[in-house]
């Protein structure tokens, strides 16, 4: 059975003043069926990138420079526009980072969710059944008097559930979540993401999800891919990953995640340096002036090296780093 | 929202009231005999002393406005002592063709200026958008009463296609609407450069909102998009402008009315200005000051019924 | 050099509106300076014979109902336009000022009266209350500035309040009242050259309202005595007799058009440069 998703060779430019921004370079990753795939990386890493580049939906001066996009073998570079609309809102679908922007502000949630379902035939008051059935599910209380309020009328946490609703509301192959609990406080993260799980079980979709917050990554995700700085430079099953990190990176990472801290410290740990221009960005390693273990070998550009057979990372020290 | 209609109708008429009191205070506290301001200057010495006496012209300004407001409420605006009738008639009979100048002139502004400025925006930087934002900040800034004499002089006096005074055969819709259309396009011209260039600022902003995007995502086709969700948003600056620009239209349909010789309160208030008609001129006044705090009140309301953001105040 | 190409003027000049907008300006401002050395005729010279003549070599613009060389005028108009202009905005942009800072930053009771007061006054249609105060004022250059004064200055006084009441807050402001600055000194030496910015746009874009309204008053009989050539006054005689001759229409509108044209470009221009939120949206 083929993969819901995959990505290969993802190159993405941005058309600027300074020049071209490489924003994506080579970026490959798969998304198995009924598979959960984390990714993890700081602002800057390319994530927005990436998403906006699997909806075909990105700004006027981005380019795919190189690179292919499948939806269980279906290309989606260079796909008719016909064809993607088609695809957006049901084959894959969106839950965005912060529902208070994502939701139109002066429509009724039922209006919204109505429009959503506009490819369906059947009656309005049948979607509006099914709209209603869908928001008692991600547990929103009293769901019919919710098709007439406004977002602005609800919490952060219901919105993010409205928000849920209307994602999965047409079952689709693939869900793409953008940092859906970055917005919340740690007890409503909690609910949302065991949503998630129980959504993923009845439905039985591909997630693509997206944070910053390792814990919320190990605790959800089967698989996750390292993104920094426009690379994806490691990937594995995320036990694997997070307890044998083989890029010196997702080491750094872990390291300075403030809820391993046991503890007490003046300073919380960091990793020294910038991230690079990425208008130029430097030869060989793209890690290197940050990594503490470079050597004149990280010159020359690693290639993905396995370190066992389903995890491999960007790092010519990998196979010998993770033991 | 109707918490918040009868806070703003409130501050309408309270600003009605102290509008036109101020104005009333000024014109009978000026030296000078007050009769003859009130009166006007033909008055006779018998209706001098019968007017002082009935309408208490020696009582403090407080009563007097007092007095003025309990007539206005009664519906008395006063009496055109030249013609011999009651201000209320000439007023009334005049403000049709003033809100239907008004209107017509708002009604093609914001249609034509609304579609310029979403397709400014759709079609951003092409050459369509750049040639239309010149022509925008054009219009805005050529005056409108000069406007109004260049069509005058080319459209209706050099190549005749349109009439040159008047508004028209009561009666015959057709007439009416033929002698409208000069003098609305004049007084509409500035607008329709206003309002696209505000509805194309508004929409590109919007357009990079993130419920936008969210639409998108969700598969929405991108003319739905941009034409329905966005300019639904994007409209309510223009709504808030038109509403509150009611009150230059009105000096535009001043200049539109003296120069196509159309009836209406503009060519009212100028004819009885020069006929130093004062209760005329004040009963004109106090109705183009109701009328115009009254549309930019409705304005108002419809922002807030249209945006449900704004009535959280 | 490279450093002029940064500051406002060296931006201004790269934009061609802006710089187009300034050669008219400078143009008027030109003709009204020397009004009289570049008109051929008298202003005031009426030659009864030519009355209502084309454009010819004679008479640049034609002549006006009474024989009057209608460029001659319309260069003196240029005069009384600025006049009025610089006038009626430096009174009612200090007048605005003053009261919108007072407003924004003082007592919340008073940021309510004055509110009151700067919608009340939005409530006269501009040319409706000049007519009404025309009735009543004697007919004169001061009655048309006390017009504009009266129905611009709460333009001023808003714009100037909403910045002030955004500066209010600024982290900076608390930083000065932490250290015990007086809200005098506050006023005047923090928030005054932060509000500047926007007055002066909008300084901009009203003196082409100002030049207009002062046309419109003229135009219709309440403006400047008669006799003065101010540019509203030609189109008045203009209107007259549109059917003897279009000419003095013709003529007369093309000066308040390029003004107010080249002023409204200014005001974009300078709008566009000084408000860097605007610049990126381009």
């Amino acid at each position: 059975m083929s993969d819901t998703l995959n990505v290969e060779g993802l190159t993405v430019h941005y058309a600027t003043q300074e020049g071209a921004l490489q924003a994506l370079r080579d970026v490959a990753l798969d998304v198995p069926p009924g598979q959960i795939v984390g990714i993890v990386g700081e602002s800057g890493c390319g994530k927005s990138t990436l998403i906006n580049a699997l909806l075909q939906l990105m700004p006027e001066n981005a380019t795919i420079a190189a690179g292919a996009i499948r939806l269980e073998g279906e290309e989606l570079v260079g796909a008719s526009q016909r064809r993607l609309r088609n695809m957006r809102g049901r084959d894959i679908a969106v839950i965005f980072q912060d529902p208070m922007t994502s939701l139109n502000p002066v429509l009724t949630i039922g209006r919204q969710m109505l429009d959503i379902q506009y490819r369906e035939t059947r009656s309005r008051a049948e979607k509006l059944r099914r709209a209603t059935e869908m928001l008692g599910r991600v547990g929103l209380p009293d769901p019919d008097a919710k098709l007439n309020a406004y977002p602005h009328e609800l919490s952060g946490g219901q919105r993010q559930r409205v928000a849920i609703a209307m994602a999965v509301l047409m079952r689709p192959k693939l869900l793409i979540a953008d940092e859906p609990t970055t917005a919340l406080d740690a007890t409503l993260e909690v609910q949302i993401i065991e949503l998630l799980k129980e959504l993923q079980q009845e439905i039985g979709c591909a997630i693509l999800f997206i944070s910053h917050h390792l814990g919320v990554i190990a605790e959800l995700c089967h698989r996750v891919v390292v993104m920094y700085a426009g690379e994806a430079i490691e990937e594995g099953p995320v036990a694997d990953v997070f307890l044998r990190p083989s890029h010196p990176y997702t080491a750094k990472l872990i390291e300075c995640d403030p809820g391993r801290m046991k503890t007490k410290a003046a300073l919380l740990p960091s990793i020294p340096g910038d991230l690079p221009d990425l208008t130029a960005p430097p030869e060989g390693c793209i890690f290197r002036a940050r990594c503490d273990k470079a050597t004149d070998l990280c010159r020359t550009k690693p290639m993905p090296v396995a370190v066992t057979g389903a995890h491999w990372a960007r790092c010519h020290f990998a196979a010998g780093a993770g033991a | 929202m109707l918490q918040y209609t009868f806070q703003r109708v409130l501050l309408a008429l309270a600003i009605i009231v102290v509008a036109i009191s101020a104005l009333f205070t000024i014109m009978i506290t000026l030296p000078g005999d007050p009769t003859t301001v009130l009166l006007g200057p033909r008055a006779t010495p018998e209706l001098r002393a019968a007017f002082r006496a009935n309408m208490g012209l020696d009582d403090p300004v407080l009563v007097q406005i007092a007095n003025f407001w309990g007539r206005v409420l009664r519906g008395d605006l006063g009496t055109d002592y030249n013609r011999n009738r009651p201000v209320a008639e000439a007023v009334f009979s005049a403000l049709p063709h003033t809100m239907a100048l008004v209107f017509g002139a708002i009604f093609w502004s914001a249609t034509l200026g609304i579609l310029l400025g979403a397709f400014s925006a759709d079609n951003r930087n092409s050459w369509l958008d750049r040639v239309s934002g010149i022509l925008s900040v054009g219009f805005i800034a050529a005056p409108s009463f000069v406007v109004a004499l260049y069509s005058l002089l080319l459209f209706s006096v050099t190549l005749r296609w349109f009439p040159t005074i008047g508004a028209g055969e009561p009666g015959d819709l057709g007439s009416r609407l033929y002698h409208l259309a000069l003098p609305s396009f004049a007084i509409g011209l500035a607008w329709v450069g206003y309002v696209a260039r505000i509805v194309r600022a508004s929409m590109l902003e919007t357009l990079g909102e993130n419920y936008i995007r969210t639409a998108r995502a969700f598969g929405l086709s991108r003319r739905k998009v941009i034409y329905n969700y966005a300019l639904r948003v994007a409209i309510l600056p223009a709504v808030q402008v038109l509403g509150v620009g009611i009150g230059g239209m009105l000096s535009s349909a001043v200049f539109a009315e003296i120069v196509f010789s159309r009836p209406g309160i503009g060519s009212l208030i100028y004819d009885s200005v020069s006929g130093r008609n004062y209760p005329v001129v004040m009963g004109s006044m106090l109705v183009a000051i109701g009328f115009f705090v009254t549309c930019a009140l409705i304005a108002d309301l419809v922002n807030a019924a249209l945006d449900p953001r704004q009535r959280v105040k | 050099m490279g450093h002029f190409k940064h500051t406002l003027l060296g931006r201004l000049l790269a934009d061609p509106m802006a710089v187009f907008a300034m050669l008219i300006i400078s143009g008027l401002v030109l003709v009204a300076l020397f009004a009289d050395a570049i008109s051929p005729h008298n202003y005031a010279e009426m030659n009864l014979v030519d009355r209502f003549a084309p454009p010819s070599s004679t008479y640049w613009l034609g002549t006006d109902n009474l024989g009057r060389d209608t460029f001659s005028r319309l260069a003196q108009g240029s005069r009384i336009a600025l006049y009025v202009a610089l006038v009626a905005v430096s009174i009612s942009g200090t007048i605005g000022l003053i009261l919108g800072m007072i407003a924004g930053f003082g007592p919340r009771w008073l940021d309510n009266v004055l509110l009151f007061i700067f919608d009340t006054l939005r409530a006269y249609p501009t040319i409706i209350l000049a007519l009404a105060l025309a009735a009543l004022l004697p007919r004169g250059l001061s009655t048309v500035i006390i017009v504009v004064v009266i129905t611009s200055f709460s333009e001023y006084g808003r714009v100037v309040r909403t910045q002030t009441l955004s500066l209010k807050n600024a982290e900076f402001i608390l930083a000065e009242r932490a250290m015990g600055a007086s809200s005098a000194r506050i006023v005047f030496h923090h928030i005054l050259p932060n509000v500047l910015g926007p007055f002066f746009i909008l300084a901009a874009m009203n003196l082409p309202v100002v030049i207009t309204i002062e046309a419109g008053m003229s135009f219709l009989g309440i403006g400047v005595p008669p006799g003065t050539p101010s540019w509203g006054a030609t189109l008045k005689d203009g209107f007259d007799f549109i059917r003897t001759t279009p000419w003095i229409i013709v003529a007369g509108g093309l000066p308040l058009i390029l003004v107010t044209l080249g002023f409204t470009f200014l005001g974009e221009a300078l709008r566009d440069q000084l408000d860097p939120k605007l610049r990126k949206s381009r």
